[in-house]
């Protein structure tokens, strides 16, 4: 076992305030559609805009982040391992099984948390943020007449953006499950809250160090 | 160090835009301040008409004062005589119906059902003086009867069932001398009264608008900016802007809250996009009949009932009327909640003699507009409903003759016989009577307009945005955020989120369950 750095600064900062932000706009939004009722409905919509408007901010810097380091390429999807993580988590897991998969610096994720986190970021949150800058902004169009951009209706647009607000809320539980499955029951917790986590010495010869600090000098 | 110390600027960054997106404006409303101001302004009348020579000679006919008025306003009375205020019809483009006549003049209505019946007592409210009957001289402006709109001294009514004319008890000399710039009072001797009683028809001009609070009405309030009817109702040559779609149909003419406030008033844009599909009125007149109750429905079926052979009475608690032997049977109700519907500006108007079909509730004015209607915004309405009399063969409604001058004239009100004023009534409007008479459903709509609230007392975001009975609960055809969700979704994401769960509950319990078990077989 090796201490490593494995989420840097910014990683750890944009995953907490992401989580923060999902959680609220959950709260807020799920005000606004009537599921609940928490901080009155028109506190919920302000706060759910201005929510939404931080999100969209830190979307940005995140993109910037993941495509300037290069760590966009941890989330590409593959087949590798998929099926020997998912017999892990249906069988292996209740026997003290091993990880199938290798957690390094270089791929922390598992395929199936590569396939997940990769929806999310492709399919999840391009669409919530879609429909919800439509819903925010579908009336301007038709003020200023700009009729090629009229949109009928808040129909369409409001159920996509009702059943990506479920998924979310079921990926969030999950996720908060699964925090509990790493190597012990806290080690994932701790590991995104400071950043440097226990991992097994990788047998295979990389050049951590090298990519790493590569990584570390990039400055945005 | 240098990454912390940017994480720690991203952080602030974020964390002050929210606070500066949430910060409440508190500068204050100038654009309102502006017109508070404005019409807090009460201008002096500039000349004193009491001084005047041509109104100190005793006056004997009210024809006399208005020679009187047009000796000076010259071609004040011609102004008046193109209005509808004086001519009470219009040509209007009626969809579906063509260019038509409408007004009071010739539209049927579910109160007193139209003037054709009664002009006697109805054209008490006429701008004129004796317009009786159909022979009524429209050309001739000495019958303009200028004192209604323009008494400054509260003395001047008109007689009941005087066709225009004024009361005996008037003092034409006093009124005459004591003219200026119409008041709240002008306006509201007729436009309060109509359909026999306060309140009656629109339920959101009564007489408790004579002296308003605040809560009552922002606008006219007198412990507040006290404006009066024609500071909104402006006029240009005698022609008033405003109108109501009992009696019209076009989009033209109205008054909108736009001609002083702006399209976009709210400090806050979320409030600003709703001006787009939702009127003004909609919110800020949350309640009607604030005061005194307004008609709801009217029987005219149960007329002519008698007591010891006698037309009678009842009154409720309130003290209105709930039945009456020349009306019918009545329901009243105050501090109500509007009705909303869409509404484009464009109304439907039946005109006498249309056939309908008497199984379903007839509308008289159909107010139109959709969601996808461009034009159309929500609007608060009052919807007055009756059971009015119809001819069952010719499958049209009856104009009966209400009013009687002279016994045996066929007057409702006098001889309580149905065949009778109905044969009498449909010949005033040249048309044949089949000899067999029903009572029909009919409704008609009010747009709701007076009576706005503070804006504290605005209707709040969950009356409509509300999953269970909210204000707008029966208008279709649009997603309202809150209010509508799809069954589907709602279902299969509850079931997601439930079966996750599940899922972690199991996953979880089993974990420790096999975790024990693990321990305990390990223990020697």
């Amino acid at each position: 076992m090796k201490k490593e750095y494995v989420y840097r600064s910014f990683e750890r900062f944009w995953h907490w305030l992401q989580a923060v932000l999902i959680l609220f706009l959950g709260i807020t939004g799920f005000e606004i559609h009537g599921s609940i009722r928490f901080f009155g409905y028109d506190q919920a919509v302000a706060y759910h805009h201005v929510a939404s408007m931080s999100f969209l901010v830190l979307i940005v810097f995140a993109v910037f982040w993941h495509i300037t380091t290069g760590e966009w390429k941890q989330y590409l999807p593959t087949r590798k391992n998929l099926r020997a993580q998912l017999e892990y988590y249906i069988l292996g897991i209740f026997h003290n099984a091993p990880h199938p998969t290798k957690k390094t610096v270089l791929s922390k994720l598992n395929p199936l948390q590569k396939l997940v986190y990769a929806g999310l970021k492709v399919l999840v949150i391009p669409v919530m943020v879609f429909t919800g800058l439509l819903s925010m902004f579908y009336r301007y169009p038709q003020r200023y007449e700009v009729l090629s951009l009229n949109i009928n209706g808040l129909q369409t647009i409001a159920l996509l953006h009702t059943i990506g607000a479920f998924l979310l809320v079921a990926f969030f539980i999950a996720h908060l499950y699964l925090i509990t499955t790493g190597r012990t029951v806290t080690s994932n917790l701790k590991a995104m809250i400071t950043g440097y986590e226990e991992l097994p010495v990788d047998t295979e010869k990389r050049d951590d160090d090298a990519s790493t600090t590569s990584v570390s000098e990039v400055n945005p | 160090m240098k990454k912390g110390a940017l994480t720690v600027i991203m952080l602030g960054a974020i964390i002050a835009l929210m606070f500066t997106a949430l910060q409440k404006d508190r500068s204050g409303n100038v654009p309102q301040e502006k017109l508070k101001s404005r019409y807090a302004h009460k201008v002096n009348a500039s000349v004193d008409h009491s001084l005047f020579q041509q109104l100190k000679k005793k006056f004997t006919k009210p024809q006399e004062v208005t020679a009187a008025c047009i000796s000076c306003h010259n071609g004040r009375a011609a102004e008046v005589m193109q209005t509808t205020h004086w001519n009470w019809e219009r040509s209007e483009y009626i969809a579906g119906k063509g260019i038509r006549p409408l007004g009071k003049k010739n539209v049927l209505n579910n109160f007193c059902i139209g003037i054709s019946g009664n002009k006697q007592s109805c054209n008490k409210c006429h701008a004129g003086y004796g317009y009786a009957d159909s022979k009524f001289n429209f050309k001739d402006s000495l019958n303009v009867d200028c004192l209604a709109c323009h008494d400054n001294s509260s003395t001047y009514i008109k007689a009941s069932g005087g066709a225009g004319m004024p009361d005996s008890s008037v003092n034409l000399n006093t009124v005459a001398q004591h003219v200026g710039k119409p008041q709240r009072t002008n306006c509201g001797t007729c436009h309060f009264f109509g359909g026999g009683g306060n309140n009656v028809k629109h339920g959101d001009l009564e007489k408790a608008l004579f002296d308003p609070s605040r809560e009552i009405d922002v606008h006219m309030a007198s412990d507040g900016i006290d404006m009066q009817c024609v500071d909104c109702h402006t006029a240009e040559q005698h022609q008033m802007l405003g109108k109501m779609y009992s009696v019209s149909s076009m989009n033209r003419g109205r008054v909108e809250c736009e001609q002083c406030h702006t399209g976009m008033p709210h400090a806050d844009d979320v409030l600003n996009n709703h001006t787009l599909k939702v009127a003004c009125q909609s919110c800020h007149i949350p309640t009607y009949a604030k005061v005194n109750p307004t008609k709801l429905y009217w029987d005219w079926s149960t007329a002519g009932r008698m007591r010891d052979g006698k037309p009678y009475e009842e009154t409720d608690s309130n003290g209105v009327d709930v039945y009456m032997s020349i009306k019918g049977s009545f329901q009243w109700g105050k501090q109500l909640t509007p009705d909303y519907i869409w509404f484009n500006g464009t109304a439907s108007h039946y005109l006498v003699g249309d056939t309908f079909d008497p199984s379903r509730p007839l509308k008289l004015n159909e107010l139109f507009g959709s969601y996808r209607d461009p034009d159309a915004k929500i609007y608060p309405v009052k919807i007055h409903r009756a059971r009015q009399i119809y001819d069952t063969e010719h499958h049209y409604l009856i104009q009966p003759k209400t009013f009687s001058s002279k016994p045996g004239d066929g007057g409702y009100w006098k001889e309580f016989n149905w065949q009778r004023a109905s044969e009498e009534g449909m010949k005033l409007v040249n048309l044949p009577y089949s000899g067999k008479y029903g009572f029909v459903e009919t409704e008609m709509y009010w747009p709701v307009n007076h009576m706005v609230s503070p804006k504290n007392k605005t209707v709040k975001c969950t009356e409509c945005h509300t999953r269970d009975n909210g204000r707008l609960a029966h208008l279709g055809g649009f997603y309202l955020p809150g209010r509508d969700y799809n069954p589907w979704v709602e279902w299969l994401g509850g079931g997601c989120i439930a079966l996750t769960l599940a899922g972690v509950v199991l996953h979880g319990g089993a974990r420790i369950v096999m975790g024990r078990k693990r321990k305990g077989s390990n223990l020697p």
